[in-house]
């Protein structure tokens, strides 16, 4: 036993079991958000349960995903009042996803398996993915379009409902743009033409020139107005096509349900799917969630704004943390007299970095957005005035904010790059009679880019999966526009943003329909992760670029 | 002009003196790394500092294009003339004195650029922008450094990309593409294997036809194969300065006849 601990062995053990538990710990955590994530978007088959109550003599059917199960005891069973068999000790429930949410009193029930008979899975069941009310489940009847009627059993009844959903998804995309885009266009076109007269009574314009700019906007206020009327007209129509063609839906009890088609995403067959349809139906999923807006309280549709949201402030964060950190380290290491103050300041900068972020976020509100955004606004926004413009979370003071949360993390990374550069290309530089600040810029900067690299791919791994600080500088949970869009000046920093890592805590605390947005934290969870791995992958390899380019033989 | 003190001979040589130095002390901190040194190198001839390890014979090359000025705690007192001038007087632009007096080191050290950018560096600090002109005086310099056939194909490449020996010619050829009027050598070859030095050596009694060069050095064999006047300093002194033959052959000392039979250092 002397000897064994004498060889060293145990240390190895010792060494060998941290790293092996380090891993295990990080496998697992990619392991559970990677299955849970990527799972939810497999077409599950709806089951047909029939339960026999035996208390009541009641038969029930559900019709339903299973969502998941779970083994509990026999005495909370016979707590709840169910009739347990004497020999079983544990009994299974299941979680059943039976949808139709305006229909029953709730979407997710557990049920005992006492009692229930073998799951069956019955053809030709529809699984509808709707605009509002979530899923539902059931047997198709009849399509009324107005006059014409198809029943479920004709033949051509499954070419006139895809043809009509196509003519439905068609006007509902046109309703989108005019609702969003050409309306948006007008709103915002009359608010400009609001803030000018705002401006001209500031400016303290009067009499004639008064009169007559104001008769300019409102002849231009009137043309937008004509402009609103008429596409107005147009969405009233849409609208009104919208409502005409209907699907008559037969629930498990028997009720029949009349869904507009207006309000269907998507049908799906999922029991009478082959696996390569169940593939190319699960990648439509996997691609709607990336690209869709959300809809019913985040519970439902995709994350897009949120995975825009996020690469857009960790952009502009990058920009503008990455000259500041690297001119404030190019400071402190190459002209700052090496003394207390510069040490004092380095202790400062670096034990910045371990500042809890909820600290920056109460600072960016107060100093960011309450002093330099209500002074941008006062001076520059004075028309706007008392609606902020800048004076208000925004996108700009969520990445100034995190800019300077990540600060520390760009210097340190710079000065180790810098300090790390060998004194002879220095010294070979000044010999050939270049000044030091010209030995800085042309030899020693651009050596240090891979060190500043490093920093810059830390500050975004850090940013992109910061929350707290953000939810007091400008991330919400739902944002009606985008921060780049196709009105002028493009990007709009001034905007709210919605962020992948908030919409987690959204999703998951914040939501009114717990189970429907479980698989969903996950799933974003994940693109989260994702998204911080493809922009480390991107960094990263830039700077093995770099450093491949400044390759040195004493390396 | 002929200075001497108990232990040097008369420094002033036949030749015109392209540098003197004159008492010239220097001190790190407390340490005193020059006690007084009084020399002349001769123009357009190679001169020679020997001596063991630590006896400031690099501290004394980097007084002549003020290199210590780098170092916080140095302290520097006496006279470095460059054709009469001390080059240590307030008034001299030390980046115009560094563009007289080029500098080779021990380690190559090219920059992170390519070989032409490695060779037209000085050019453009001093605003040269013409293609043209950088492209002539980078063949020039390369020529003159004797690495042009081996590199004008690969101008672009990355200068890291050469053999040791390649970079520390390119390094010289960085030096004289400014064409300085002094080449100070800080011990050129040590880092190279033999047929790189043999070439270097080569390059320096090339080179000097048009170059004033000084050259530190740890082998005495590459002092007396290449330079046309050998000092040999010990502990912050010069023991003894006169021309290579002199020195290696007769030596005046007892300490420089023990350094250069090999008796220690």
């Amino acid at each position: 036993m002397k000897h064994w601990f004498k060889s060293g062995s145990p240390w190895i053990w010792l060494t060998a079991g941290a790293v092996s538990l380090s891993v295990i710990m990080i496998v697992g955590l990619l392991g559970l958000i990677a299955v849970r994530g990527f799972s939810h978007f497999w077409p599950a088959p709806v089951a047909q349960i029939a339960i026999h109550d035996p208390r009541n003599q009641v038969e029930e059917t559900l019709l339903g995903e299973i969502a998941r199960s779970e083994t509990v005891t026999a005495t909370l069973a016979r707590e709840a009042g169910h009739v347990v068999p004497e020999n079983l000790s544990v009994v299974t429930r299941y979680l059943i996803k039976q949808g139709n949410r305006e229909q029953v009193s709730s979407d997710f029930v557990w049920r005992f398996d006492l009692g229930m008979a073998p799951f069956t899975y019955p053809k030709g069941v529809y699984a509808i993915e709707r605009r509002t009310w979530g899923d539902f489940y059931g047997f198709p009847v009849a399509l009324q379009l107005e006059q014409q009627h198809w029943q479920a059993t004709d033949a051509d009844f499954a070419k006139a409902l895809n043809d009509l959903l196509e003519q439905s998804h068609q006007r509902h995309q046109a309703i989108t743009r005019i609702e969003r885009q050409d309306i948006g266009k007008i709103n915002s076109q009359m608010n400009a033409l609001r803030l000018q007269q705002r401006q001209l009574e500031l400016d303290g314009v009067k009499g004639r020139a008064l009169l007559e700019a104001k008769q300019g906007i409102a002849q231009q206020e009137q043309a937008l107005q004509a402009e609103y009327a008429e596409l107005r007209t147009q969405l009233d129509q849409l609208y009104s096509e919208q409502e005409k063609a209907q699907l008559r839906m037969r629930m498990m009890n028997g009720k029949e349900v009349a869904i507009a088609l207006a309000d269907i995403v998507a049908i799906t067959m999922p029991n009478d799917m082959t696996l390569g349809q169940k593939w190319a139906e699960y990648f439509k999923q996997v691609g709607g969630f990336l690209s869709k807006e959300p809809r019913e309280a985040n519970t439902e549709g995709g994350i897009f704004p949120a995975i825009f949201g996020t690469i857009t402030m960790v952009f502009i964060m990058s920009i503008m943390v990455t000259p500041f950190g690297v001119l404030a380290a190019i400071y402190l290491r190459e002209y700052a007299k090496q003394g207390v103050v510069t040490r004092l300041v380095r202790i400062s900068v670096y034990n910045l970095a371990g500042v809890p972020s909820i600290v920056y976020g109460v600072f960016g509100l107060g100093f960011f957005i309450y002093f330099l955004g209500g002074n941008i606004d006062r001076i520059f926004y004075e028309a706007a005035l008392p609606s902020p413009t800048f004076g208000t979370p925004g996108l700009f003071w969520a990445s100034l904010t995190l800019a300077l949360l990540t600060l520390p993390v760009v210097i340190v990374s710079t000065e180790e790059g810098l300090a790390r550069i060998p004194s002879t290309i220095r010294q070979g530089s000044l010999a050939l009679g270049a000044t030091k600040s010209e030995t800085l810029w042309r030899v020693v900067v651009p050596l240090a880019t891979p060190g500043m690299m490093t920093g810059l791919i830390l500050a975004i791994a850090r940013a992109a999966g910061e929350v707290a600080p953000l939810m007091l500088v400008g991330v919400v949970k739902l944002a009606p526009t985008l921060p780049v869009d196709g009105e002028f000046p493009f990007v709009h920093l001034e905007r709210k943003i919605m962020h992948l890592g908030f919409h987690i805590f959204d999703v998951g605390f914040q939501s009114p329909n717990v189970e429907a947005a479980r698989p969903l934290v996950y799933a974003t969870a994940l693109t989260l992760v994702t998204l911080i791995v493809v922009l480390n992958i991107t960094a990263i390899s830039i700077r093995n670029r770099l450093r491949e380019k400044y390759r040195n033989d004493s390396d | 002009m002929i200075q001497t003190n108990e232990l040097t001979e008369p420094t002033m040589t036949q030749e015109a003196a392209k540098f003197s130095v004159r008492n010239l002390r220097l001190a790190y901190g407390e340490s005193e790394a020059l006690k007084g040194i009084d020399l002349d190198i001769p123009e357009k001839k190679v001169t020679a500092f020997i001596g063991p390890s630590g006896c400031g014979k690099s501290t004394l090359l980097r007084c002549f294009n003020r290199m210590n000025d780098l170092v916080d705690s140095c302290k520097i007192t006496g006279e470095v003339l460059l054709d009469g001038e001390n080059i240590y007087a307030p008034q001299v632009d030390v980046a115009e004195l560094r563009r007289q007096v080029g500098m080779v080191f021990q380690k190559p050290n090219p920059f992170p650029k390519s070989i032409f950018e490695n060779v037209a560096y000085g050019l453009r600090l001093q605003g040269v922008k013409d293609r043209r002109t950088l492209m002539d005086v980078v063949e020039k310099a390369l020529r003159g450094a004797a690495l042009w056939d081996e590199v004008k194909d690969r101008l672009n490449d990355n200068a890291f990309g050469l053999s040791g020996g390649q970079q520390q010619r390119l390094v010289i050829a960085r030096a004289i593409a400014i064409e300085p009027e002094v080449l100070l050598l800080d011990e050129p070859a040590s880092a190279l294997d033999p047929i790189s030095t043999l070439k270097i050596e080569e390059l320096i009694n090339e080179l000097k036809d048009t170059y004033t060069i000084v050259i530190v050095t740890h082998n005495m064999q590459q002092a007396a194969r290449v330079s046309d006047y050998t000092a040999f300093l010990y502990m912050g002194e010069m023991i003894e300065y006169a021309d290579t033959n002199t020195l290696f052959t007769t030596p005046r000392h007892k300490q420089t006849e023990d350094y250069i039979t090999g008796r220690y250092g």
